[in-house]
């Protein structure tokens, strides 16, 4: 009988930190600048510049530790990790070995087998890298240290993940943590947040974990699932084949659905880590881990609790509000002024959904306001515009965030409750379609329907189709 | 008056009323460079023009009234391992030969809003790893006293140029005993602050955790001004301390007191032992029987592990400098191998071509000690050794307010005399090295001079935040 | 001498610390690192239990930067030594296979 493989999965979660500044200097975290303008002596390693640590960097991980159920390491220091490499510009990361800021947490994810906790080894802080950039026409590299310096933390986890499906469901877990606390927006994509994978096989039964290996370049969750498919496959075979597996770093390539070893002979992996002696050390007392616990926000499985009492909305549509930590604000917050959730969740649930999926967006991107949805929520309900109008208005909405009180306004597409002008156009309907109005008279209920249509069509879509059928059946 | 027989501080008066110029006088450093700079060799770097420029700048702003502290219009020197704005700086080594700062050390900063005008840049054992200068990729300094023998080190140019009448006064940097000792070679006036005291922001590190700024002058009360502009808290450099908020005892010439009277002064017997020149030791506890009859009370006393100092420094020292030269790869800038095979070839050339003997050789024990299975034998155990000096002096400063001792065991060996074995080159920053490791004040005075006519330093220790006691003591000294 | 530095060992901490050394520097550096450690290895004569490692010699703690954006584009300065340079990036020997 053929052996049977269990995989065994660790995760480095990196995630960029949504601070103003860099972890040791000034210099700003924006996206998009030109290469080289956020930087200074400082996160380009020029010659007697220092690191001075941004104290929101320590507010955030410790954020994320206590949701994460860490204990917070009251007496943390920062470590140099030295290797060679352009991006690095003092050729040693500063971040954290010895006592790294939070230690010992778990989180609990739902997969198809069921509950499971997930144990967390450590959080710690660290600096991003630069950005190489290949130039083909020269056949070099370049390198713009833009985003040297961005505050990290790497969220560690104990091998407890066995399979694909628990990793993503852990990673989910992990972001929508991180958002819900604001210290991220965690795109794996823009590489806001990056996993790596630890993976062995292990017989079936075995006490010890096998052999792991390292992957690296996971920008997605289809990269991951197929990545540890992948690697799975190849350190079984090496098994079968009375190989070894290697203990060794890889790199995934997504399109070719292969990875290779990242070995040179110039990598040792000998990081020689100690203490920075530029850094003093950061005492966090029982005040301060006391003030970022009680500052913490609702997160999303006490929010699902509480939208059960406290609105009549749908358990599904619950779930897929609060999916999204600025879906739920942006639903509480247009609850807070127009007093209607069913309302508003049916146009986040039916628009809103609609839009981001045909625009292929996140949630995140929203960028219309809880004001300019209760307004447009408003005048549906004063009947000021009628449903189609109301779609309309709120695409563009979508778009840019206007005042729909004031584009329906501008626009003229208020719907028109002068039942003169109503009258006109129903009488001038009535006389150009003959034929349709002797089917109704004949006893053709439905035919006012397309009598109900040429009306809307001639009044430019501005009625209220209610009236208009009230006049209709009046004149008729 | 001799214009470069004053003082900084007299120069400065002087200035201030109308005797002479602040051109004046960089004029005549500039004159006193063109004659001995040939022997001595204490400049790298340095641009006449521009000295003279700055000195009529800063002459009218003091005529304007703009400019009034202690040391408006006095020209300074100036370690090349302290950044310059536009003026290049290379830590004596060839990989840093054509950088240019973009931006002035923290101290440099201070001491030019004080008024005070930089002349150049000096030479130094190269990154600062040496007690000779005779490291340096631009050629050895020599000892104004006798040019046959060292000017001392790291900070050698600056000691050189103070006593050769070069500068006025000059800024060094003390990791292991580098202002202290050259200061003492030199016969003049050294101080390493209490760590954390002068900002280390644009000192370029060597060993981070021991690294400290300091003056070397001609006298005390000039030690006491320098050091009373260059003390700051600096908001870019973490590990710099907020003195003048919390304790307000930087108000260091505050200090220049005639009165030693009731002051405890320990001599460690471990200092005076086997290695020490007989004619140094009898100068230095000439001085300290000077200072009792003044009224100073001295005795000796046993200061434990003093042996275990140098081997902790060097493991320290050398890991944190293996750290801290990595970044000079031939990316960002200076030196860059002229040919090269792909990346890694190019920082080992890059590297192997830009960096001397003497760096190379503690970058690789840095390394070794830092990696893999050797980092809680050789690193941790000498940061607990570390530990273990500190409570020495902790002890000792119970008892005593001073600690006096010889500066280093000999008089200015010749040239070529210590490069040819490294360990006993070590061996002699065997008492100054644990005041850095201590984080300690410590200041170097004459004391007199040896049958050859060489200067002797003595050396005065204090516990943390005390320089008011070194400046006082040493200050009562000097006026005998 | 009791610590004997190999061939091996001079290589691997070339590696670490990125520099080459001709074969005459080899044989230097093995007999300076081997008396170096040495030396070094009289530390192992003290008695260090319960002492805790020091890496800051002063109880300084919780030093710290608001996060405030205060610096500008200086790109230009950050450049301004770079041995090579191309569309304001630096430029190095080709990173990628």
């Amino acid at each position: 009988m053929a052996k049977q493989y269990e995989t065994v999965i660790g995760l480095e979660v990196h995630v960029e930190l949504a601070t103003k500044t860099k972890i040791f200097c000034g210099c700003s975290t924006a996206f998009g600048g030109a290469p080289n303008t956020h930087t200074c002596p400082v996160c380009t390693g020029m010659p007697g510049s220092l690191p001075v640590l941004n104290r929101q960097v320590v507010n955030a991980a410790m954020a994320v530790g206590l949701a994460t159920n860490c204990t917070i390491t009251q007496y943390c220091k920062f470590d140099r990790k030295n290797y060679f490499y352009p991006d690095n510009p003092q050729n040693y990361q500063i971040s954290q070995l010895y006592l790294p800021i939070c230690r010992n947490g778990h989180v609990d994810i739902e997969t198809s087998e069921g509950k499971k906790s997930v144990g967390i080894h450590e959080i710690h802080m660290e600096e991003d890298a630069g950005k190489l950039i290949h130039d083909e026409w020269e056949d070099c590299s370049l390198v713009d240290y833009n985003r040297s310096g961005v505050p990290l933390i790497e969220i560690v986890s104990e091998p407890d993940m066995r399979s694909a499906e628990e990793v993503i469901a852990y990673l989910e877990k992990l972001r929508m943590i991180v958002q819900y606390l604001g210290a991220s927006d965690c795109k794996l994509n823009e590489g806001s947040m990056r996993a790596d994978v630890n993976l062995s096989v292990r017989e079936v039964g075995a006490e010890t974990f096998g052999t792991r290996t390292e992957m690296k370049n996971l920008n997605s969750f289809r990269a991951i699932t197929h990545a540890i498919e992948g690697e799975r496959e190849r350190q079984i075979e090496l098994l079968e084949s009375g190989q070894q597996v290697t203990q060794e770093t890889r790199r995934w390539d997504e399109a070719k659905e292969y990875s290779y070893a990242m070995r040179s002979k110039e990598d040792a992996q000998d990081y020689r880590y100690f203490p920075d002696p530029d850094l003093p050390p950061i005492y966090i007392s029982d005040e301060w881990i006391a003030q970022i616990r009680d500052s913490q926000p609702e997160f999303r499985e006490e929010k699902m609790a509480r939208y059960k009492t406290e609105f009549d909305i749908p358990e599904y549509d619950i779930g897929i509000i609060t999916d999204s930590k600025h879906l739920a604000d942006l639903f509480e917050e247009t609850v807070a002024i127009c007093g209607q959730p069913k309302k508003v969740s049916n146009w986040l649930m039916g628009e809103t959904l609609r839009l981001l999926k045909e625009k292929g967006m996140d949630p995140e991107e929203i960028c219309f306001s809880p004001e300019n949805l209760a307004k447009l929520i408003g005048l549906v309900d004063s009947k000021a515009v009628n449903s189609t109008v109301a779609k309309e208005v709120f695409e563009v909405m979508f778009a840019e965030d206007m005042d729909p009180e004031k584009y329906v306004e501008e626009k003229g597409l208020k719907t028109v409750n002068d039942e003169g002008a109503l009258r006109k156009a129903v009488e001038e309907v009535i006389r150009a379609n003959p034929q349709s109005v002797a089917d109704y008279r004949g006893g053709k209920e439905k035919a006012i329907g397309f009598l109900v249509g040429q009306t809307m069509k001639a009044m430019r879509g501005k009625a209220d189709p209610g009236t208009v059928n009230k006049v209709l059946k009046e004149l008729l | 008056m001799d214009i470069l027989a004053y003082s900084a501080v007299e120069l400065s008066a002087a200035i201030k009323q109308g005797k002479v110029t602040a051109v004046d006088a960089m004029a005549a450093v500039l004159s006193r460079i063109d004659e001995r700079e040939r022997d001595i060799n204490a400049y790298v770097t340095m641009d006449r023009e521009q000295a003279l420029k700055a000195a009529a700048a800063v002459q009218e702003k003091i005529e304007k009234g703009e400019l009034n502290g202690v040391l408006a219009g006095v020209p300074v020197a100036v370690k090349d391992n302290l950044c310059t704005e536009g003026m290049r700086t290379t830590c004596s080594s060839k990989i840093l030969e054509n950088f240019v700062p973009t931006f002035s050390a923290e101290a440099v900063v201070n001491l030019e809003k004080a008024g005070a005008v930089v002349i150049g840049k000096t030479n130094m054992d190269e990154f600062a790893m040496g007690s000779t200068t005779e490291t340096s990729a631009y050629g050895v300094t020599r000892n104004p006293w006798n040019t046959d023998h060292v000017p001392g080190g790291s900070s050698g140019g600056s000691a050189a140029a103070v006593a050769a009448g070069e500068c006025y006064f000059a800024l060094g940097s003390d990791t292991g005993g580098s202002i202290r000792q050259p200061a003492s070679f030199c016969g003049v006036v050294g101080l390493k602050p209490t760590y954390g005291t002068v900002s280390r922001y644009g000192l370029v590190a060597y060993g981070s955790s021991l690294d400290q700024i300091g003056p070397l002058t001609k006298n005390v009360a000039d030690c006491a001004a320098v050091l009373e502009v260059i003390a700051s808290h600096d908001v870019k450099d973490a590990t710099s301390i907020n003195r003048k908020e919390e304790n307000k005892d930087t108000d260091f010439t505050a200090a220049l007191v005639d009165d030693v009277k009731g002051m405890k002064i320990g001599i460690p017997r471990d200092y005076f032992g086997e290695g020490l020149d007989g004619e140094v030791k009898d100068a230095v506890l000439a001085a300290a029987r000077q200072l009792a009859a003044k009224g100073a009370v001295v005795e000796e006393f046993d200061l434990s592990l003093v042996a275990y100092a140098i081997p902790a420094y060097y493991t320290i020292a050398a890991a944190e400098a293996s750290s801290n030269l990595e970044r000079f790869d031939g990316i960002k800038y200076g030196y860059r191998a002229a040919s090269f095979e792909g990346l890694h070839d190019m920082y080992k050339k890059t590297r192997s071509e830009g960096f001397g003997a003497e760096v190379k050789r503690r970058i690789m024990l840095g390394s070794f000690v830092l990696s893999s299975g050797y980092y809680d034998a050789y690193y941790l155990k000498a940061l607990k050794v570390k530990a273990m000096i500190k409570n020495a002096f902790d002890d000792a400063f119970a008892k005593y307010d001073l600690i006096l001792g010889p500066v280093a065991p000999t008089t200015a060996p010749r040239l070529g005399e210590s490069l040819s074995d490294p360990l006993k080159m070590y061996l002699g920053d065997i008492y100054t090295i644990s005041v850095n490791l201590a984080g300690l004040p410590a200041i170097s005075l004459p004391c007199g001079k040896d049958s050859k006519g060489l200067p002797i330093g003595l050396q005065l220790i204090a516990d943390s935040f005390q320089e008011k006691k070194l400046i006082q003591a040493a200050y009562t000294y000097e006026k005998q | 001498m009791a610590n004997v530095i190999t061939d091996e060992t001079i290589e691997y901490v070339g590696i670490l610390a990125k520099l080459a050394l001709s074969e005459e520097e080899k044989e230097q550096a093995k007999a300076d690192m081997g008396r170096m450690l040495d030396y070094i290895d009289k530390l192992a004569e003290l008695d260090t239990t319960g002492i805790e490692p020091m890496s800051h010699v002063l109880p300084v703690q919780n030093v710290f930067r608001e996060d405030v954006v205060t610096n500008g584009d200086e790109s230009e300065k950050t450049l301004k030594n770079a041995p090579g340079e191309k569309d304001n990036m630096f430029m190095v020997p080709k990173t990628f296979e």
